[in-house]
């Protein structure tokens, strides 16, 4: 679960960074930028696909660990409590099965919206400022986006104080890190459907 | 005063429970929980009916025998405090309180509100000790042990092994009862030889006993009488992982 969620992390990261380069002016050349990437290696497009097979078999591992805990969890306790009040821990670690399920149904979407483009406005292959753009003038788009990446905030900031946590490391910083990370995480990504919205990036 | 108690009645592991509300009258601000529950039983017996079966022993908090879910939450509503030590003062009349055997597989139901620990007992039994030489005890200084490690130690060691954590956490895991055992005997000087086998065979043996998996809810540390840390999760973990290292 903490490893998986570490190497998702990771890209989370480098993928918001990405998306940033909008603001640059040039976010197709950044997109032909990611496939040139060792291209003498592995092709033209290649290190896209190299990281698209280690982010599947994260997601299945992080999934596959995340129904494990939830069986197990419910075998734990066949009978349950008649009064149980609200859990006492946080938001975030109470929400992070439905949230993590709210993600994945997000990345579905999203891939279908902005890598396939089968649900985008525009959707040209290669056109990703264009396509960007035809998707942000819609709220109703923007909500959505809006509400996946708060559930993706409030996974990682339980996902990676408790990852801490399960590789042994209780730094007194951890939860404070983890709030900083993930915040940063949410807004950054925010910025660019918002900017679109409000005609900051045309 | 009088107050208004829903109580699971079970006759037996094998038999359907449900919640019985009762009236208790003679209630009074300072009697602690346990006592509110003699009362009950005093009546039932007088009666003829069977009293409420509950564990207790010691009550003043340190043996570990009492324990109960109290209107959802283990120990009930005070801070760091067994069940024998909750006091009645507690608690509005006016609201019935729901009491609970705590729910856990490992944990099966033996009468009431009575449930069968022994599960945490094979959890000590697979790495809760320590090698010691045999013959005549020690000086007391000729082994010596930084203050902050003794202070770790003296907090870990502090469980009394109520069984709490789990009947709280929502998936039914035991890992703060584990974390407590492994740090209290790990961080110590005389827990070494076994700190690394120790930490491994004990979450292997909680997870073969059907407890569930820790996912850091936090819910152990806030019911859990004796205020044990989170951290001594963390801890455990670390000592997990460096067996699984040093094995290959």
């Amino acid at each position: 679960m903490a490893v998986t969620g570490a190497i998702l992390l990771g890209y989370v990261v480098a993928h918001m960074v990405g998306n940033l380069t909008i603001f640059l002016g040039d976010i197709d050349g950044y997109g032909v930028f990611l496939r040139r990437m060792l291209s003498p290696v592995l092709g033209y497009g290649g290190f896209v696909w190299v990281i698209r097979v280690v982010l599947v078999l994260a997601v299945v591992l992080h999934m596959t660990a995340a129904i494990q805990l939830a069986r197990r969890a419910a075998r734990a306790r066949p009978v349950g409590y008649a009064r149980r009040p609200r859990v006492q821990g946080g938001y975030a670690a109470r929400t992070m099965r439905w949230g993590g399920v709210i993600i994945a149904l997000f990345v579905v979407y999203h891939l279908l919206d902005l890598t396939a483009g089968v649900l985008n406005p525009h959707g040209v292959e290669g056109q990703i400022h264009a396509n960007v753009i035809a998707d942000f003038q819609h709220w109703y788009i923007v909500a959505a986006y809006t509400l996946a990446v708060v559930a993706l905030g409030l996974h990682l900031r339980h996902g990676m104080w408790s990852a801490l946590r399960s590789l042994g490391r209780a730094p007194g910083a951890s939860s404070v890190m983890a709030l900083v990370v993930s915040v940063g995480i949410t807004v950054g990504f925010l910025f660019v459907p918002y900017a679109v919205l409000f005609g900051i990036v045309r | 005063m009088k107050y208004r108690v829903q109580v699971w009645r079970q006759a037996g592991p094998s038999v359907k429970g449900r919640l019985v509300e009762y009236e208790i009258d003679g209630v009074t601000a300072e009697m602690s929980f346990l006592e509110m529950l003699d009362v009950l039983n005093e009546r039932l017996q007088l009666e003829g009916d069977d009293p409420v079966a509950f564990d207790h022993d010691c009550r003043e908090g340190i043996c570990g025998a009492c324990g109960v879910m109290i209107d959802g939450v283990a120990h009930g509503p005070g801070k760091a405090t067994t069940t024998c030590q909750l006091h009645m003062r507690q608690f509005d009349p006016a609201e019935p309180i729901v009491v609970e055997p705590w729910r856990a597989a490992p944990f099966p139901v033996v009468r009431d509100l009575v449930v069968d620990r022994t599960a945490l007992d094979r959890v000590i039994e697979a790495g809760g000790y320590i090698s010691t030489r045999a013959g005549a005890a020690p000086d007391a200084h000729a082994l010596p042990v930084p203050k902050p490690d003794a202070d770790t130690a003296f907090e870990a060691a502090a469980c009394i092994g109520c069984g709490a954590c789990v009947a709280a956490c929502p998936n039914g895991s035991s890992m703060l009862f584990t974390a407590a055992k492994a740090t209290h005997l790990g961080v110590l000087p005389q827990g070494q030889p076994e700190r690394y086998n120790r930490a491994r065979d004990m979450v292997e043996t909680q997870d073969d006993l059907g407890f569930g998996g820790c996912t850091l809810a936090g819910e152990c540390t806030a019911v859990c009488p004796k205020g044990i840390p989170l951290s001594t999760i963390s801890r455990l973990n670390h000592d997990v992982l460096s067996a699984a290292m040093r094995a290959g």
